[in-house]
């Protein structure tokens, strides 16, 4: 999961400090420079490491099941109900505002999480009800479906690899202006709708075609129809009703109540290595409370996720306690999380080769750095 | 031995409603075992992004690909929707003596 698809986006740093040669460019788009190299240097689909875990465990941990998603989503769903009629019905009044908030965080953020985990088919063990809440969510975290379920299965193959991985939230050195501004998905839905517009035409970018297979392409052209003719539709109900009480309930929550995901998402990887073939380098597992952990479905534990995504939401505590031993240190809390984040992000904009070094445990099981993962410079 | 069968392993090296890798000839194939005893052979790599499916997880009669979820009914190869596309191979099998031999050739 990320916030964004960067487009194009090629960021350059003036040379490094301590005189030695680092890369001075770095194309995170995913049909240029970087995009051969991490090809040239084995970093494209590439062999991962993953910690040794007993096979009977694995397989305990991976059952899938219908139980704990259907209790969620019962949950989600009523309350959803219950905060937008409390919402409407103290509207015009500064009492719906603790509704709206309540209901903007989960239409706008925590339908992320379950548009994550449905999209893994992990959510549930029955498929069509993986796929009908992954339909939903993604309308509702405004994504188009088939876009990013390929999208996000190329952040599976190449995590964080530069070129490589269309999911970098936070490349380097980092846009502070954009990632402040997606905080209410401004910039992430200014970029859907641009992106809607050219779907609904049958096009696709460049870089969308290098992820998305012809065979699929279809299916995005329309889904994409259907996403404006809902938008379409909302906007006309405002205007029928002289209120912008349709959009509060659909689409503006995903810009008003968003700003959980980037709160959840940037601890996933943001200033974390690059070109590493070793989730434990470049992704975070922090420890979260059980409201924060049902918002965003366990997604804290997410070196668990990268190293074992067939694990459900449910198991990825069994599986942290199975594998932790192998990894480093879980962040005790999102502040401890974003003690490191925000000076690490705010330090890439003048250092951008500059990163967290995560410490791996010592001891046998511990491969400190994949042999494969070391990055070469062109020239 | 008959030509193309290949020895691949024990009826018992593989668990009830799980799978195992075996190499032959530089290859890698994906040995299966049903919750009822059928055995089923597939090619071992992933048609999507080649990724070993001998890692992933049994479900009746779905692997399931463990870097990306995609699904593959192993009795017949049938790719069951994103992110796999393509089918995958599957090889004849036979049981005799309690080892498990799978046509390759």
């Amino acid at each position: 999961m990320t916030m964004s698809r960067p487009d194009q986006h090629i960021s350059k740093t003036a040379g490094d400090k301590t005189g030695t040669h680092l890369p001075t460019l770095r194309d995170y788009s995913l049909v240029g420079r970087e995009s051969a190299l991490a090809e040239e240097n084995g970093l494209a689909a590439a062999e991962w490491y993953s910690v040794k875990i007993d096979r009977k465990v694995l397989k305990g941990l991976m059952k899938r099941k219908d139980g704990p998603a259907i209790r969620d989503t019962i949950i989600w769903f009523a309350a959803l109900a219950l905060s937008g009629a409390g919402g409407i019905y103290f509207w015009g009044s500064w009492w719906c505002i603790p509704f709206f908030l309540v209901y903007g965080v989960l239409y706008g953020s925590s339908s992320d999480s379950r548009w994550h985990e449905s999209g893994h088919g992990t959510a549930f063990k029955t498929p069509w009800m993986n796929e009908a809440l992954y339909s939903v969510a993604s309308f509702m975290i405004f994504r188009e479906p088939t876009i990013w379920r390929w999208s996000h299965t190329r952040h599976h193959t190449d995590t964080i690899i530069v070129g490589r991985d269309p999911e970098i939230a936070a490349p380097r050195p980092p846009d502070i202006k954009t990632l402040l501004l997606n905080i209410f998905a401004l910039v992430n839905a200014w970029k859907g709708i641009q992106s809607l517009i050219l779907h609904a035409r049958g096009r696709l970018t460049p870089e969308e075609e290098s992820f998305v297979p012809e065979s699929e392409r279809s299916k995005v052209y329309r889904t994409a129809r259907i996403y404006i003719a809902i938008l379409v539709a909302v906007v006309v109900a405002c205007l029928a009703f002289q209120s912008i009480l349709p959009a509060m309930l659909v689409g503006l929550p995903t810009l008003y109540g968003g700003f959980m995901t980037i709160f959840f998402g940037l601890t996933q990887h943001a200033g974390l290595a690059e070109d590493v073939l070793d989730h434990r380098l470049n992704s975070r597992t922090v420890y979260m409370n059980p409201l924060f952990r049902y918002l965003y479905w366990n997604m804290n534990y997410h070196i668990e996720h990268h190293m074992f995504p067939m694990v459900p939401y449910h198991a990825l505590p069994g599986l942290h306690e199975a594998i932790k031993h192998d990894c480093p240190e879980p962040y005790p809390g999102t502040i401890a999380a974003y003690r490191e984040i925000i000076p690490t992000l705010l330090r890439q904009t003048r250092e951008p080769e500059y990163h967290v070094r995560r410490q791996l445990p010592s001891g046998v099981d511990a491969v400190p750095y994949n042999p494969g993962a070391v990055f070469k410079t062109a020239g | 031995m008959d030509e193309g069968w290949i020895d691949a392993c024990g009826l018992e090296d593989i668990e009830p409603e799980d799978v195992i890798g075996f190499s032959h000839g530089g290859a890698r194939y994906a040995l299966y075992r049903t919750d009822d005893d059928r055995y089923f052979a597939t090619d071992g790599l992933c048609t999507h992004e080649r990724v070993p499916l001998y890692n992933g997880f049994v479900m009746g009669q779905i692997i399931e690909c463990p870097k990306h979820n995609g699904r593959f009914d192993f009795t017949n190869g049938e790719a069951k929707g994103a992110p796999v596309c393509e089918n995958l191979k599957t090889y004849e099998t036979q049981q005799r003596n309690g080892r498990l031999f799978v046509k390759i050739a």
